[in-house]
C-alpha cells in the first residue's frame, strides 16, 4: 500500500469506507508526519492525543454514511474550536480557549472529521506571507526559506507537506488563493454568504469568507459541500440552494463562455505567468469553451479600496481585544493605561498598522474622503463584474502576479507586500466565488496558479472549469521532504 | 428665577434669559430577549448570569436582530405620530469602555428607524406640541461598579445588549414643568403601547438633557451643554435648573459657553464637565458590516398600525365627548393606562359621574395613603362598580357608602354583602319614614312652632333627628319630601 | 497629503494603542506610503455613485423574541485575565 499521507482526501474517505484503512491508522499517519515536520512551523496548537482518542472511538462504531468518516484534519487557527486553544496567530489571544465551535468546523465534526491541530496564520489573517504571526514564520515545503503565502500560510504549508489530507482557510483579500498558488494546491474562496462566519475570528466582516484548501478539485468540491450551510447565527449567511458539488462535478465545459479581463495584464508580470494564462486559454478553447475578451475597468482601484475597507472594519472588529474578557492583559495604572499597554504589547506591527489606517479613515473629517469614497468605488468594481457576467459565465486570470518569495524579502515594504493580492482582492470586494488551481512552475521551480472567478453562488461552474483545467494541465508538485531529517 | 404666566425665565441684572431644553430619552424596549442576542432582559438578576457569548463579544460572535424590538420601535414611532423609515441602517459607534465589550455600540446614526413626529402636552395655559426629531434602536451597555472594590472597577454585563429606543426631542421645551409633562406623556404613550414599562427606578427610562440659554427675544439658539444619563424627573429638573443658572452666570460675567458633556452630581446638586479628552468624541460611526440594512414594507407597517390601541390623546377626547367629563378629569383618568383601564371597567356598568368622583377621590386617596399603584388596588373595579350602583339605585346613601368603602379596603369584600350583613340598607318605605317623622314632630312641639313662625333653618334639625333615629339609614331624599309636606 | 507625527499620535490614542516616538515616526512613514497609494481613488468621479454598504445578496434576517441562552457565567468569565466569582475586574476608571 502506498503511503497513507500521499492519499488525496476523496481516496482516503474511500479507503476508510471500504475498511481498507481505519480512522486510527489514518489519524496516526498524519500526526506522525506532522511530528516530523516541526521545522515547517505549520502548527500553532496540536490536538494529537485527543484526535487519536476520537479516531479510536470512531473505529469502535464507524458511521460510513458520513462524508468525512473519521478523517483527520488540521484547520486554520482563525476558527474557534471548542476546548482547543484558538489564537488567530496573535499574542493577544495566546491563551484563549473557546467554549464554543465555529459553524464551519462544527459542520466538519458533524460529518465525522477529527481536528488534529490548529494551523499557523498571519496575525488576525493580516498578511500575505505568514510573517506577521506571533508564532513565527512558516516554511513553504516547496523550498527552504520560502514563504507559504498568507494569511492561510500554515494551512497551505501543512497541506502541501501532507500533514493533513485537506484543510480550511479564510480569505479576505486572497488569503486562501494566494497561499494555494504559492504551494501548488487548490484553494476556493466561496461566494460571500456561502459559509457561515459564526465563530471565525473576524478580520473584515464584509470580505471574510471561509473556504477549503485541498490537493485537487474533487477534494475541494467535497470539502465545500460540507462547509457551506445556511446559518441563522450569521445575519449575512445566504439561504440559497446548495448542490452536491462532488457528485455534480464534471469536466464538460463545452459552450461555456470564459472572460479574459485585459486589465489583469499588468506591467512587470513575469513572462511565465503570461504563458501560463495562455496555456489556460488554450485548454479552454480545446475543450469547447469560448474565450471572450472583457474589461473590468476599475481593477486598478481595487487594492486602494481594499486598503480602506478592510482596515476600517478591522479597526472596529479588533476593539474587543482590550484585556477585559479574555486574552492577554498588560498591567496599567488605570483602565485607559491598561487598554493602551495591552493593545500595544498584544498586537504585532502589521495589525497595529492596519488598526491605525482603519481608525484614520473612519475618523471625523476623513470619513467621506476615504471610507465613503471606498464604498462608492466598491460599487463600481461590483458593477464591472455585473456587466461582465452579462457576457460570460466565468472569468480566467492568474492567481497572483508572482510566485512565492523569500522569507523577509518584502517585510519592510508594506505596499509591495499588499500588491501580492492585486488579482484576488477585487473578487472579495465583489463578494464572488473564485478558485485557484496549480497550473505550472516559474523558472525557479516555484508553483504558479490560475484563478477561475464565478458568478455569485455558482461555485459548481468554477469547480467544473477548474476540474477541466486540472485534467489537462496535470500539474505535479515536486516537493522533496527536505525538512524531514 | 421667576414664573410669570408659567414662563420659566432666569433674571440677572435686568436681563431675562429663556431656557431651551431638548431631551434624548433612552427607553428600554419591553422584550423577552436582547436586541441582538437570545439572553434574557430580566431585571435584577445575579451579575453576569444573563450574558451570552454575543453579549460578551467573544471572537467570532455575530449579532442577529430581534424582530419584536423592531416592531416595538415602529409601534412607538406610530404613537409619536412619526414617520416610519422603510429603510434604516445599523451603525457601529466606536469607543472604548469597560462595560462596552465589543468596543462599539450598535446603534443607528444617519438612517434611524423612525423620523420626525410630535407629542402633545396639556399645560395650564393650553395644549402645546413638542417636536420629535427621531427615534432609533440601539444596544445598552453593561454596568461598571466603582464602589464595591476600592482598588478596581467591577463589570457586570447583564444589561449589555438590551434593546433601547433613543427618542430625541427637538429643542422645544421651555420650562421644568414642560420637561415633567413631556417625560410623563412619553412614558404614558409607551405604557399604552406596551413598548416600555417606563420604570425609572429600574433604569428603563433615562435621559440625556441638552440645555442652552438665550436672552429673551433672541432668535438664535445659544451653545448647548449635554447632561448625561439623568434617571429621574426630579434630577432632570434639578440638573436643568443648575445648568441654566450656571450658563447665565458665565454669560453675565462676559464668558461664553463651551459645547461639552456634563455630569449631574446628585449628591452635590451640580453639573460638572466630564473633562474627557477631545478625542473621546470621535465615534467613527460606520454601517455595521455584520448586519444588513433593515427594510420594512408598507404591509408590515400597516399591520402594526392596525394593532395600535387607543392612545391617551384619543381616549381623552372620547371621555370628554362620550362621558361629558371635564378636560381636567379626563386628563387624570387617561394619564396612565392602568388608571384608564380601571375607570373604564368601573364605568362600564355604573354611573360615569359617580365613577369619576369615587376613583379620583376616595380611591386615589387610598392608593396615595398606601403608596401603591392602581394595579395593586385593594378594591377591585368590579366591587367599586357595585358600590356605585348601590348608591345610584338608592340602596344606600353616599354617606353610608363611605363607611362601606372603609370596610371594602380591607379584603375587597363585595359591598352588597356588607350592606346586607350590617343592615345598612337605606330605609325608603314611606310608611316607616312617616312614622319616624311623626315621632320627631310629636317629640319637639316647640321647634315645630318656631319653624312654622318662620325659622326655616330648623328644617335641618328635623332631618337630622330623623336620620339619627334611623341610624343614618333613612333615605334623605324621601325624608326631605315627607317632612316638607308634614310641616307646611 | 501627509500624515504628521501629531496625527499619528492622535490616531494611536483613538485606537487605544500606546506608541513611543520612534515607533510613531516609523509608522508615520509607512502610513504615508500607504496613503499615497490609496490617494489613487481620487482619480475617480463618484459623485453619482451610491456607496455599497453590504455585499450579501439577502435581506436582514429577523429572529423571534425568545430566550435561548442560559446562565453561562462560568464560561463567560473563564478566559478573563482578572475576575472574581461574579465579575470581570478592571483597573479603576479615571475620568
Amino acid at each position: 500500500m502506498s503511503n497513507i499521507t500521499d492519499l488525496k482526501l476523496v481516496e482516503l474517505v474511500d479507503k476508510i469506507k471500504k475498511k481498507e484503512l481505519s480512522s486510527t491508522e489514518a489519524t496516526i499517519a498524519f500526526i506522525e508526519r506532522s511530528k516530523k515536520s516541526k521545522k515547517l512551523n505549520a502548527y500553532i496548537s496540536e490536538n494529537y492525543e485527543n484526535a487519536i482518542k476520537k479516531a479510536k472511538i470512531f473505529d469502535q462504531k464507524p458511521d460510513f454514511k458520513k462524508k468525512l468518516p473519521g478523517i483527520p484534519i488540521a484547520v486554520k487557527d482563525l476558527f474557534c474550536t471548542k476546548n482547543i486553544r484558538t489564537t488567530a496567530g496573535s499574542k493577544i489571544l495566546e491563551n484563549f480557549i473557546p467554549t464554543y465551535e465555529s459553524t464551519v468546523t462544527q459542520n466538519i465534526l458533524d460529518e465525522g472529521g477529527i481536528v488534529i491541530g490548529k494551523l499557523n496564520c498571519d496575525e488576525f489573517a493580516m498578511g500575505s506571507s505568514n510573517e506577521t504571526s506571533y508564532f513565527g514564520n512558516v516554511q513553504n515545503p516547496v523550498s527552504e526559506n520560502l514563504v507559504p503565502g498568507g494569511s492561510s500560510g500554515g494551512s497551505s504549508s501543512a497541506l502541501a507537506a501532507k500533514l493533513t489530507p485537506a484543510t480550511i482557510g479564510t480569505d479576505t483579500g486572497g488569503s486562501i488563493r494566494q497561499p494555494a498558488s504559492f504551494t501548488g494546491t487548490v484553494g476556493l474562496k466561496p461566494t460571500y454568504g456561502s459559509c457561515s462566519r459564526y465563530g471565525i475570528v473576524a478580520f473584515a466582516s464584509s470580505l471574510d469568507q471561509a473556504g477549503p484548501m485541498t490537493h485537487d478539485v474533487r477534494d475541494c468540491s467535497l470539502m465545500f459541500e460540507i462547509m457551506s450551510t445556511y446559518d441563522t447565527k450569521d445575519s449575512t449567511s445566504v439561504d440559497f440552494k446548495r448542490e452536491n458539488y462532488l457528485n455534480n462535478l464534471n469536466e464538460n465545459i463545452k459552450g461555456k463562455k470564459i472572460g479574459i479581463p485585459k486589465e489583469y495584464r499588468v506591467d512587470g508580470m513575469p513572462k511565465e505567468i503570461d504563458e501560463l494564462w495562455e496555456k489556460g486559454i488554450k485548454i479552454i478553447k480545446e475543450n469547447g469553451g469560448q474565450i471572450i475578451e472583457i474589461s473590468l475597468p476599475n481593477t486598478n482601484y481595487a487594492l486602494p479600496t481594499y486598503y480602506i475597507v478592510a482596515p476600517a472594519e478591522a479597526s472596529s472588529n479588533l476593539a474587543r481585544y482590550d484585556g477585559v474578557k479574555y486574552g492577554f492583559r498588560s498591567k496599567g495604572e488605570n483602565l485607559i493605561d491598561m487598554y493602551e499597554k495591552t493593545r500595544s504589547e498584544g498586537f504585532g506591527d502589521e495589525v497595529k498598522r492596519r488598526i491605525m489606517i482603519g481608525t484614520y479613515v473612519l475618523s471625523s473629517g476623513y470619513y467621506d474622503a476615504y471610507y465613503l469614497k471606498a464604498q462608492k468605488v466598491r460599487r463600481l468594481i461590483k458593477n464591472d463584474f455585473d456587466e461582465a457576467y452579462k457576457k460570460v459565465d466565468a472569468i480566467l486570470t492568474p492567481s497572483t502576479p508572482n510566485s512565492a518569495f523569500k522569507i523577509g524579502e518584502k517585510l519592510n515594504d508594506p505596499v509591495s507586500m499588499y500588491l501580492n493580492d492585486i488579482f484576488t482582492v477585487p473578487i472579495n470586494l465583489a463578494g464572488l466565488p473564485a478558485i485557484s488551481i496549480p497550473a505550472g512552475h516559474d523558472k525557479k521551480g516555484y508553483p504558479l496558479g490560475l484563478q477561475v472567478i464565478g458568478k455569485a453562488f455558482d461555485e459548481q461552474s468554477i469547480l467544473n472549469i477548474a476540474f477541466a483545467l486540472e485534467k489537462n494541465i496535470s500539474f505535479k508538485n515536486n516537493i522533496t521532504d527536505w525538512w524531514i531529517k | 428665577m421667576s414664573k410669570n404666566n408659567g414662563e420659566y425665565l432666569i433674571i440677572r441684572n435686568d436681563n431675562k434669559y429663556e431656557v431651551i431644553i431638548g431631551l434624548e430619552v433612552h427607553a428600554q424596549v419591553l422584550s423577552e430577549s436582547k436586541l441582538f442576542s437570545t439572553s434574557s432582559t430580566k431585571f435584577g438578576s445575579e451579575p453576569n448570569t444573563q450574558v451570552s457569548l454575543v453579549d460578551a463579544a467573544f471572537p467570532g460572535m455575530l449579532p442577529v436582530i430581534n424582530e419584536h424590538c423592531i416592531k416595538q420601535a415602529v409601534k412607538t414611532g406610530i404613537g409619536l405620530k412619526a414617520k416610519i423609515n422603510k429603510r434604516s441602517i445599523f451603525d457601529r459607534k466606536n469607543y472604548f469602555y469597560a462595560d462596552l465589550p465589543q468596543g462599539y455600540q450598535i446603534s443607528q446614526y444617519k438612517d434611524p428607524i423612525v423620523g420626525e413626529g410630535s407629542v402633545t402636552l396639556d399645560m395650564p395655559n393650553g395644549e402645546i406640541n413638542i417636536g420629535i426629531e427621531r427615534l432609533h434602536l440601539e444596544q445598552d451597555a453593561g454596568k461598571s461598579i466603582h464602589d464595591i472594590d476600592p482598588q478596581n472597577t467591577l463589570v457586570d454585563l447583564n444589561r449589555s445588549g438590551v434593546a433601547l429606543m433613543e427618542i430625541v426631542s427637538k429643542p422645544d421645551l421651555r420650562s421644568l414643568d414642560e420637561v415633567n409633562a413631556y417625560i410623563k406623556k412619553l412614558r404614558s404613550i409607551m405604557r399604552y403601547l406596551g413598548t416600555c414599562d417606563g420604570n425609572m427606578q429600574e433604569g428603563s427610562l433615562r435621559a440625556d438633557v441638552n440645555v442652552s440659554v438665550r436672552k429673551k427675544g433672541d432668535k438664535k439658539l445659544g451653545t448647548r451643554c449635554e447632561i448625561k444619563n439623568v434617571n429621574s424627573i426630579k434630577f432632570m429638573q434639578m440638573a436643568i435648573d443648575f445648568e441654566a443658572n450656571r450658563q447665565v452666570d458665565v454669560i453675565e460675567e462676559g464668558g461664553s459657553i463651551n459645547q461639552e458633556t456634563r455630569l449631574f452630581d446628585t449628591k452635590k446638586n451640580e453639573t460638572r464637565s466630564m473633562r474627557s479628552k477631545e478625542d473621546a468624541h470621535d465615534y467613527r460611526y460606520f454601517p455595521d458590516p455584520d448586519l444588513l440594512p433593515l427594510e420594512l414594507n408598507d404591509n408590515y407597517i400597516d399591520q402594526i398600525k392596525k394593532d395600535i390601541p387607543e392612545l391617551p390623546d384619543e381616549k381623552k377626547k372620547r371621555f370628554i365627548e362620550k362621558f361629558k367629563l371635564s378636560p381636567y378629569e379626563a386628563n387624570i383618568l387617561v394619564s396612565d393606562i392602568e388608571i384608564s383601564k380601571y375607570f373604564e371597567e368601573v364605568s362600564k356598568n355604573s354611573d360615569v359621574k359617580l365613577a369619576t368622583n369615587w376613583i379620583t377621590g376616595e380611591l386615589f386617596a387610598l392608593l396615595n395613603e398606601k403608596n401603591i399603584e392602581i394595579t395593586e388596588s385593594p378594591i377591585s373595579s368590579k366591587n367599586l362598580s357595585k358600590l356605585i350602583n348601590l348608591i345610584k339605585d338608592g340602596t344606600i346613601s353616599g354617606k353610608i357608602a363611605k363607611s362601606v368603602f372603609e370596610i371594602m379596603r380591607d379584603g375587597d369584600k363585595d359591598p352588597t354583602i356588607i350592606v346586607e350583613e350590617k343592615g345598612l340598607k337605606q330605609q325608603s318605605d314611606p310608611k316607616e319614614l312617616e312614622n319616624l317623622i311623626n315621632k320627631v314632630i310629636t317629640e319637639n312641639p316647640k321647634n315645630v312652632e318656631a319653624y312654622k313662625s318662620g325659622k326655616d333653618k330648623l328644617f335641618g334639625f328635623f332631618v337630622g333627628q330623623v336620620m339619627k333615629n334611623s341610624n343614618g339609614k333613612a333615605n334623605p331624599k324621601l325624608v326631605n319630601e315627607i317632612l316638607k309636606k308634614k310641616l307646611n | 497629503m501627509t500624515i504628521d507625527l501629531k496625527t499619528v499620535k492622535h490616531i494611536s490614542k483613538l485606537s487605544r494603542i500606546s506608541i513611543d516616538d520612534n515607533k510613531a515616526k516609523k509608522l508615520g512613514k509607512d502610513l504615508n506610503s500607504i496613503f499615497s497609494f490609496i490617494e489613487k481613488l481620487n482619480e475617480l468621479d463618484t459623485k453619482n455613485t451610491e456607496p455599497l454598504t453590504s455585499i450579501a445578496e439577502t435581506t436582514l434576517k429577523l429572529r423571534k423574541d425568545e430566550i435561548k441562552s442560559e446562565n453561562i457565567r462560568e464560561d463567560i468569565l473563564k478566559n478573563s485575565p482578572d475576575k472574581n466569582k461574579d465579575f470581570f475586574v478592571v483597573p479603576k476608571v479615571v475620568e
